[in-house]
């Protein structure tokens, strides 16, 4: 029997990938808009639609960056509101561990749990950076080393807090007089990071806990995976660096005690669909250098090389100076961070040896779309991407807010369907249902304490 | 005699304020944590044309005492969060507006500004929300991060007692609803421009930090999120003593106070006009709707309430009181006390159902319908926001023009 093929939609919020210069571009902040995404993605049986994070926008040589799509929702407010609009559909939204606390996080995603009958998802993910930090309380307190161990434990304890009622806590038996067991909700947690106790106010949710997504490339990250993940976003989107990807992010989960069928790997993925392979490919073209207008390509630019270039034409050869490695123009914007020495290196030689302008080059690099063709083509690269193991599927971004999932909805779903790897309808309910993942065992309250592990984590 | 519009609200919390109302005939007390038992008590409300509903929250778990947790059984305890629940709710309704509490002594302003900017997106400009501190000192140890004053039974005696110990605790919130208020402004509306022969999506001449820096945080800006919809949320706080007035002075758009009578709601405007006076803020330029907070049982016939409340009593093992008066009546009667009591020149009430769905159903099927025969109550809704349905005037950008 082929793999089944799991299906995710985002609305991105920021990025070069939306093309609002597009007359169908609608808007990025309605609930219309979000509402027809959602509604798209369960009309095509989708396992969840999913919403990053914001918590800085990104700005450019110090003042806010313009280019780009940009004003967004809170994530979890928006993802309740269509759970209402839904009835299927899995909700999942980031959630970040550095400007955040457990208890209060814990609660957020166990409500969107109970609000959405258990369709409820989270991707824990870390900030460090004291530019995203000047919009919290305690600003950018958290060292880079500390991220992963901030996140490990953030997890932990938020599962303690989920598991700190059981599932029969509310007897709710007016006869009796008993509403609440004894002693239910109640938590303690002694570790590095989070050393908090008292009582949790939300009762176990229908999912017991949401599904855990994380994504990450470096080691620790694929650690933090394997140990802790149910679903793992991933950049590689190609075949071969896909392949590898899964393959080594699989094997390590018997380290963990897990089977290969405890997580689910979703590259991230773009899509263009038109009547022939040849249109869809002129599309594609369209699309992508509407992603990197003129002023685009130069931003780019400028975010590797760290300094001015706005004197350069987007259509003439790459500037001769060379960059300023310690200087950030770009704020918020974690692709160009770090690494930018090197970048500008291989750009360089790329446009050298391909005698590519600055537009030309940005293009080349941007990566242009993922899967391109008629809805056959398309159906086929997405089936043959994940039956020879490159994913368990895709989280697709469309670049047309709202109405770009339709094609693909409408056209490949339905080959998709006809093969046997893409489901004809929900057969459960909740979102752990949807990616086949197991139900955690309600163990009842096992809150830990003095965690000799957390402590060591963080020291 | 007061012509301008008379407004409702009602206070939603867990089965009704009564302790054992989950016990009551009609309650649904295993359904608290379904979305279903909210979205009908909402539908409810909204048939009945009410300005808004609230609902209640805190980052603990309900307890008999207000300042200190307890290991009661035999009452309600749980909940979901607040601001999620309302936006859940936001698309199952059109009208009502949506007024989550917000604690904002443990959590994040800046999160909490996007969340109820987000919550006014999605509801289409009916949304609001109550800012509430941590008065439970217990509740600190959920966050390990901070502790906070512990109040003593003797405070408990006297809302002034409680106000000075917690003080600090106001002063911190006043300048989180003045961080939310500058995000909620740092996108002018028309600050999203699509220029294709710039390139520009945004102009960000149009965006602004708000660089607010106060004893307890700073916050640079701007929102992630553009302005909502009402360009300023509804900010709504409760309040009992002098430091929460004048925290409702500086921060508020509706206070929701706690009179016992007419007299004392004559009593308790005062001290809210004299606490706007202290915070120099003009009325008529930013006016203040003040409602008055009663917990209502209702039943048709005479003296039914009364005993229905006995019944609970009972139950509970107590007389059940309250921060706010509790009245057992008629509808007739509740609405002759409310035409009364709106002579002191309140300009509506938020009441708190006993029992739910009871005595929800009988403000929205008995009080309103006698209200409207009196001639002071609504027949539709108008169109609008939840500001411009309270009278609230259409703020302007305070960065608008600054560049």
């Amino acid at each position: 029997m082929p793999k089944q093929i799991h299906l995710a939609a985002q609305l991105p919020g920021i990025h070069n990938v939306t093309v609002w210069s597009d007359p169908r571009s609608g808007s990025q902040i309605a609930i219309g808009s979000f509402v027809h995404l959602a509604r798209t993605a369960e009309r095509g049986k989708f396992d969840f639609f999913f919403l990053a994070e914001g918590l800085r926008l990104r700005e450019h040589k110090g003042r806010v960056y313009e280019l780009d799509v940009a004003g967004r929702p809170d994530n979890l407010t928006m993802l309740s509101a269509l759970a209402a609009a839904t009835t299927r559909l899995g909700v999942a939204a980031t959630v970040n561990a550095t400007f955040n606390e457990p208890y209060e996080v814990a609660r957020r995603l166990a409500t969107l749990d109970h609000l959405s009958g258990g369709r409820a998802g989270w991707n824990v993910v870390t900030s460090f950076d004291a530019f995203t930090g000047e919009n919290f309380r305690r600003g950018g307190f958290l060292a880079e080393a500390d991220r992963y161990s901030r996140a490990a434990e953030f997890l932990a304890t938020a599962r303690e807090l989920w598991d700190s009622w059981h599932g029969a806590d509310v007897p709710a038996d007016p006869v009796s007089g008993r509403f609440v067991r004894p002693g239910a909700g109640a938590f303690t947690h002694h570790g590095g990071h989070f050393d908090i106790a008292g009582r949790f106010t939300t009762p176990r949710s229908p999912q017991g806990h949401p599904v855990v997504i994380q994504a990450g490339e470096s080691d620790a990250g694929r650690d933090f995976a394997a140990s802790d993940a149910e679903v793992v976003f991933s950049k590689y989107n190609r075949l071969e660096e896909a392949r590898a990807f899964y393959r080594d992010v699989k094997g390590r989960l018997a380290r963990y005690g897990r089977s290969p069928d405890d997580l689910r790997i979703m590259p991230t993925a773009t899509v263009v669909v038109a009547d022939t392979d040849a249109e869809a490919a002129a599309y594609a073209d369209e699309i992508t250098r509407a992603q990197v207008s003129p002023q685009t390509a130069i931003a780019h630019l400028e975010a590797v090389w760290g300094r001015d270039l706005s004197a350069y034409d987007p259509d003439g050869p790459l500037p001769d100076i060379d960059p300023e490695p310690e200087s950030l123009v770009l704020k918020g914007h974690s692709v160009f961070r770090t690494g930018r020495a090197e970048t500008a290196r291989r750009w360089r030689a790329l446009a050298h040896e391909r005698g590519l302008s600055i537009r030309e080059l940005v293009i080349e690099v941007h990566g242009g779309q993922t899967f391109v063709g008629s809805p056959h083509t398309v159906a086929d690269a997405v089936d043959h991407f994940v039956q020879t193991d490159g994913a368990d599927g895709f989280v697709f971004a469309t670049h047309l807010t709202p109405g770009g999932l339709d094609d693909f909805v409408d056209r490949v779903v339905p080959l998709l369907q006809e093969k046997g790897v893409h489901r004809p309808d929900y057969t459960g309910t909740t979102l752990r249902d949807h990616l086949g993942l197991r139900r955690p065992p309600d163990t009842g309250r096992t809150s830990r304490t003095a965690s000799a592990q957390w402590e060591g984590s963080a020291s | 005699m007061n012509d301008s519009p008379l407004h409702l609200a009602v206070a939603l919390d867990g089965a009704g304020w009564h302790p054992a109302a989950w016990r009551s005939e009609g309650a649904r007390p295993g359904a608290l944590f379904t979305p279903g038992y909210w979205a009908d008590l909402v539908a409810e409300a909204e048939r009945g044309l009410l300005d808004l509903v609230t609902f209640e929250d805190a980052l603990g778990p309900q307890s008999a005492a207000p300042h200190r947790p307890d290991d009661r059984t035999d009452q309600v305890r749980g909940s979901l969060d607040a601001v999620l629940l309302a936006s859940h709710l936001a698309l199952l309704t059109t009208r009502i507006g949506l007024v989550p509490t917000v604690n904002v002594t443990h959590t994040e302003p800046f999160h909490v500004a996007v969340g109820i900017a987000t919550l006014d997106h999605v509801s289409e400009g009916r949304a609001g929300w109550r800012p509430q501190i941590a008065s439970r000192a217990a509740d600190a140890a959920h966050f390990g991060r901070r502790t906070t004053p512990q109040l003593t039974d003797d405070d408990l005696r006297d809302p002034e007692l409680i106000a000075a110990r917690l003080r600090p605790l106001f002063a911190e919130a006043a300048d989180v609803v003045e961080v939310a208020r500058r995000l909620w402004d740092s996108w002018e509306d028309d600050a999203e421009i699509r220029d294709t022969a710039t390139g520009r999506f945004l102009d960000r001449d149009k965006l602004h930090h708000i660089d607010f820096e106060g004893a307890w945080f700073s916050v640079r800006g701007p929102s992630i999120t553009p302005r909502p919809p009402q360009g300023q949320p509804v900010v709504a706080s409760l309040a009992h003593a002098s430091t929460p007035y004048e925290f409702a002075a500086r921060a508020s758009d509706v206070v929701f106070v706690t009179p016992f009578d007419r007299a004392g709601a004559t009593a308790v405007l005062a001290q809210v006009a004299e606490a706007a006076d202290r915070v120099g803020r003009d009325l008529r330029d930013r006016p203040l709707r003040r409602f008055a907070d009663l917990v209502v049982l209702l039943d048709d016939e005479p003296g039914a309430a009364a005993r229905r409340k006995e019944r609970l009593d009972a139950l509970a093992g107590a007389e059940y009181t309250s921060d706010a008066l509790v009245f057992t009546g008629t509808p007739g009667e509740l609405a002759d006390l409310l035409l009364d009591w709106r002579t002191a020149g309140l300009d509506g009430f938020r009441l708190r159902p006993g029992a739910l769905p009871h005595d929800l159903t009988a403000v929205t099927r008995r009080l309103v319908p006698e209200l409207r025969r009196r001639g002071a109550y609504r027949s539709a809704y108008g169109t609008g926001t939840l500001r411009e349905r309270l009278g609230l005037p259409t703020p302007r950008n305070r960065y608008a023009g600054q560049g």
